[in-house]
C-alpha cells in the first residue's frame, strides 16, 4: 500500500466515523429533544416524559459517550493506517 | 462566625491559593505564554477548559434562566454542550496538529493572506471584548452582594488578581488557576443541589432527584408537580415547549457552532502534548462541563417549586392559601434589600399572590378571589442560584462557598478571553503584520503589555458597560459561528478552499449576522436605531436574532463555496498543508514552533 493511498483510505475511514458520530449527535438532540419531543413527552421514564429527558439531560450524557467512543476509535485508526504519533 | 466575616476569608483563601499558582507558574517563553508549552495533560487540559468555558452567566444566571423558561432553556443546555463533539471531531486535533499559536494565524496561513487573518482578529476582539464585559461585570456585583464591598472595588480587585497571574503566567498561569477555579465552582454548585433534592426528593443525585417523586409521600413526581402548581395560578407548564420549534432548532444550532467556533475555547486545545490528547481532552472537558450542566436543570425546576410553594402554600383562591408578608422567611427579607426581589400589595390584604396576570383567562379567575395583580413585581432569575442554600437552610460556609464559586467562574472565564485576545495583538497584529522580525523575547514583552492593557479595558468596559455588553448571546456567538467557525471548518475539509473564497465567505457570514442583529436591536446597538421593533412577528420566518447565527454561517458556506469555484486553485504547498494536518503523524515537531 502505498503512502499516498493510505493516506487517503485514513481519509475515508475518518469521514465514515465522523458521520456516523454526527447522525447520533443530530438524533439525539434535534431529533429527539427538539422535532420529536411532544411525540417522546407521551413516554416517561420514571418521572421524567422522554423528550423532555433528550432536551434536558439525555443529549449531554450521549455527547460524553460520542466524544470518547470517537477518540477510541481514532487511535485504532491511526494505528491501523500507520499515520500515529511517536 | 458571622457570614460576612467567613464570607471574606472563603474568597480570601481562594484568592491567595490562585496567587500562589501564579508563583510556581511563570511563563519564561512565547510557546508557554500563548499555549503553555504544550505540555498540558488532557484530563488537566480538559477541567482547565471547563472553567474557561463556564462563565459567571453559567454558574449565577443558568439555573435561573431554566427556572422560569422551563424546556425551552434546553436550548442554552443542548447548545453550549453540543459544540464540544463539533470541537472535538471537526477542529481539535487538526487545529492541534497545525502546531501554532493562534486561531487567526491558522487562517491566516492556510488563506495564505494577511486580509484574511484580519478579519478573523477583528471577528476574535469583537467576539471576546463582549463576552469579557459581562465577566468582569459579574466579578463586581459577586463582591457586591456577599461582601456588600461597592460594585468598582469589586472589579478592581478582580482586575488585580487576573493581572497578576495572566501577566505573569500567560496561557501557563492562567491553565493551571483555571483548574484550581473548577474545583472551586463545581464544588460551589453541586453542594447545595445534593442538600435541595435530598431534601424535596430523598433522592441526593440532583440529575434522579429530577425525575423522582416528591418525598412529602405524596408519590406525585416533582416535575408533575411543578407541572401544576405554575399552570394553576396561570404560567405556561414548565415542561411544555413555548418558542417556534424552527427557533428553537436554529438557535441550539447557532450555540452549539458558535461554541465550537469561539477563539477562546478552541485555543486551549493548542496546549496539550498531541493530536490524539486534543480529541481526547475535548472528551474530559465535556464530562467536566456536563457535571454542571446536567445538574443546573434540576436546581431551576427544584427553585422555582421551593419559591412557588412557599409564597402560594396553600390552594390556589383559599383565603389562607397565600403567604402573610409579615412571616415571609429570611432569605426573603435578605434578598429584598439587594432588589432582586420585590413584593408589592396591589390587594392591601397583607399576603402575596405570585401568578401570571397577562393571561387573561386566569387574571378574570384571579380577580374573582380578589386579587389585583401579580404582587411579586420582581423575581430576579439570578435569585435561583444566590439563594439557593439559604432557602435550603444550608450552613453559612456553604452560602460562602457560592460567593467563591461565582468569582471563580467569571475570573477564569474572564482570564481566558483575555489571553485570546492579547495574543491576537502581539502575535497577530504585531508580530503577524507590523513588526514580523521581533525577537522572541520583545514579543514575549508585547504579549504582557497587551495583556495588561486588556486587563484595564475590559475593567473599564465592565465599570461602564456600553449598549452592546447585554448582547454576548447574539454577538459573541452570531460572529463565531458565522465567520470563523465555517473557515476553519472549509480550510480543514475543503482542500481546494481558496482566499478569495474564504474571505468573501466570513465577510458574508459576519455581515448578513451582524445586519441581522443591528436591524431588530439598533445599529452598533444604539437605542432608537432598530429597523423594525425586535418582536416574533417582525422577523424573517419567525428567527429571533440570537438564532441567526447559523443562516450566516449557511450564507458563509454558500458564498465561499461559489467564489472559490470561479477563481483560482490554492497554491500546492497550501494543499499540501491540508493533507498534512489531516494525519496526527508530525505533530511533536510542531512543538517547536
Amino acid at each position: 500500500m502505498s503512502e499516498q493511498f493510505s493516506r487517503a483510505a485514513y481519509w475515508t475511514a475518518n469521514l465514515k466515523l465522523m458521520a456516523l458520530c454526527l447522525s447520533i449527535w443530530f438524533v439525539v438532540s434535534y431529533l429527539f429533544g427538539i422535532i420529536l419531543v411532544d411525540q417522546l413527552n407521551a413516554i416517561s421514564i420514571g418521572g421524567y416524559e422522554l423528550g423532555f429527558w433528550f432536551a434536558q439531560q439525555g443529549s449531554m450524557y450521549v455527547f460524553v459517550v460520542l466524544i470518547f467512543f470517537y477518540a477510541a476509535r481514532m487511535n485504532k485508526l491511526d494505528k491501523k493506517f500507520d499515520v500515529h504519533e511517536d | 462566625m458571622e457570614l460576612k466575616t467567613l464570607t471574606f476569608l472563603v474568597v480570601g483563601a481562594t484568592f491567595a491559593l490562585y496567587i500562589a499558582i501564579a508563583f510556581l507558574s511563570r511563563a519564561s517563553t512565547t510557546a508557554q505564554f500563548y499555549v503553555a508549552g504544550k505540555g498540558i495533560h488532557p484530563v488537566l487540559n480538559g477541567m482547565a477548559t471547563a472553567a474557561d468555558w463556564m462563565s459567571a452567566a453559567s454558574f449565577i444566571s443558568m439555573a435561573g434562566l431554566i427556572a422560569f423558561l422551563g424546556y425551552d432553556a434546553s436550548v442554552y443546555l443542548m447548545g453550549w454542550t453540543g459544540g464540544y463533539v463539533l470541537l472535538a471531531l471537526l477542529l481539535a486535533p487538526y487545529l492541534r496538529k497545525f502546531g501554532k499559536f493562534t486561531v487567526p494565524e491558522f487562517i491566516g496561513d492556510r488563506f495564505y493572506s494577511k486580509a484574511a487573518r484580519l478579519v478573523a482578529v477583528i471577528c476574535l476582539i469583537t467576539a471576546s471584548v463582549t463576552y469579557v464585559i459581562g465577566q468582569m461585570k459579574g466579578v463586581g456585583v459577586a463582591f457586591g452582594r456577599f461582601l456588600e464591598v461597592p460594585f468598582e472595588i469589586g472589579v478592581l480587585v478582580g482586575m488585580a488578581i487576573v493581572f497578576i497571574y495572566a501577566v505573569m503566567g500567560g496561557m501557563k498561569g492562567i491553565t493551571y488557576t483555571q483548574i484550581a477555579q473548577y474545583c472551586v465552582l463545581i464544588f460551589a454548585y453541586t453542594v447545595p443541589a445534593i442538600f435541595i433534592a435530598l431534601n424535596l426528593t430523598g433522592n441526593p443525585i440532583p440529575q434522579l432527584g429530577l425525575g423522582s417523586s416528591m418525598a412529602d409521600g405524596s408519590g406525585v413526581h416533582l416535575l408533575d408537580k411543578l407541572d401544576q402548581i405554575v399552570t394553576d395560578l396561570g404560567f405556561a407548564a414548565y415542561t411544555a415547549q413555548k418558542g417556534t420549534t424552527l427557533n428553537i432548532f436554529l438557535l441550539t444550532l447557532s450555540l452549539m457552532i458558535g461554541t465550537a467556533g469561539l477563539p477562546h475555547v478552541i485555543v486551549r486545545f493548542f496546549t496539550v502534548p498531541k493530536v490524539s490528547d486534543a480529541r481526547i481532552s475535548a472528551g474530559w472537558a465535556l464530562v467536566f462541563i456536563a457535571i454542571l450542566y446536567t445538574t443546573a436543570p434540576a436546581v431551576g425546576a427544584m427553585a422555582r417549586l421551593n419559591l412557588m410553594n412557599t409564597i402560594q402554600h396553600g390552594d390556589v383562591g383559599a383565603a389562607d392559601g397565600n403567604l402573610v408578608y409579615e412571616e415571609r422567611p429570611s432569605w426573603f427579607k435578605n434578598w429584598e434589600t439587594t432588589g432582586l426581589l420585590k413584593f408589592e400589595d396591589k390587594n392591601g390584604d397583607g399576603r402575596i399572590q405570585y401568578y401570571n396576570d397577562k393571561n387573561e383567562a386566569f387574571a378574570t379567575k384571579a380577580a374573582s378571589f380578589g386579587w389585583k395583580g401579580n404582587e411579586m413585581v420582581k423575581v430576579d432569575r439570578d435569585i435561583m442560584v444566590l439563594a439557593n442554600p439559604e432557602i435550603a437552610n444550608l450552613p453559612n460556609w456553604v452560602i460562602a462557598l457560592v460567593a467563591a464559586g461565582g468569582l471563580a467562574a467569571a475570573l477564569s472565564t474572564a482570564a481566558g478571553l483575555l489571553l485570546a485576545i492579547s495574543s491576537a495583538v502581539s502575535h497577530d497584529l504585531i508580530k503577524g503584520m507590523f513588526a514580523p522580525d521581533i525577537s522572541e523575547k520583545k514579543e514575549l514583552l508585547a504579549s504582557r503589555i497587551a495583556m495588561a492593557g486588556a486587563i484595564v479595558v475590559a475593567g473599564y468596559l465592565g465599570m461602564n458597560p456600553p449598549g452592546f455588553a447585554a448582547q454576548v448571546v447574539a454577538l459573541a456567538f452570531g460572529l463565531a459561528a458565522s465567520s470563523i467557525f465555517p473557515a476553519l471548518m472549509m480550510g480543514i475539509f475543503n482542500k481546494k478552499m481558496n482566499r478569495e473564497g474564504a474571505i468573501v465567505g466570513m465577510l458574508t457570514g459576519l455581515l448578513s449576522t451582524l445586519i441581522y442583529i443591528f436591524w431588530f436591536k439598533g445599529w452598533f446597538f444604539v437605542p432608537g436605531t432598530e429597523m423594525a421593533a425586535n418582536t416574533p412577528a417582525n422577523w424573517f420566518m419567525g428567527i429571533s436574532p440570537e438564532s441567526f447565527g447559523a443562516v450566516g454561517a449557511l450564507l458563509n458556506f454558500i458564498a465561499a463555496t461559489i467564489v472559490s469555484k470561479v477563481t483560482t486553485a490554492p497554491p500546492e504547498h497550501i494543499q499540501h498543508l491540508v493533507e498534512e494536518i489531516r494525519v496526527p503523524r508530525g505533530a511533536a515537531e510542531a512543538v517547536d514552533h
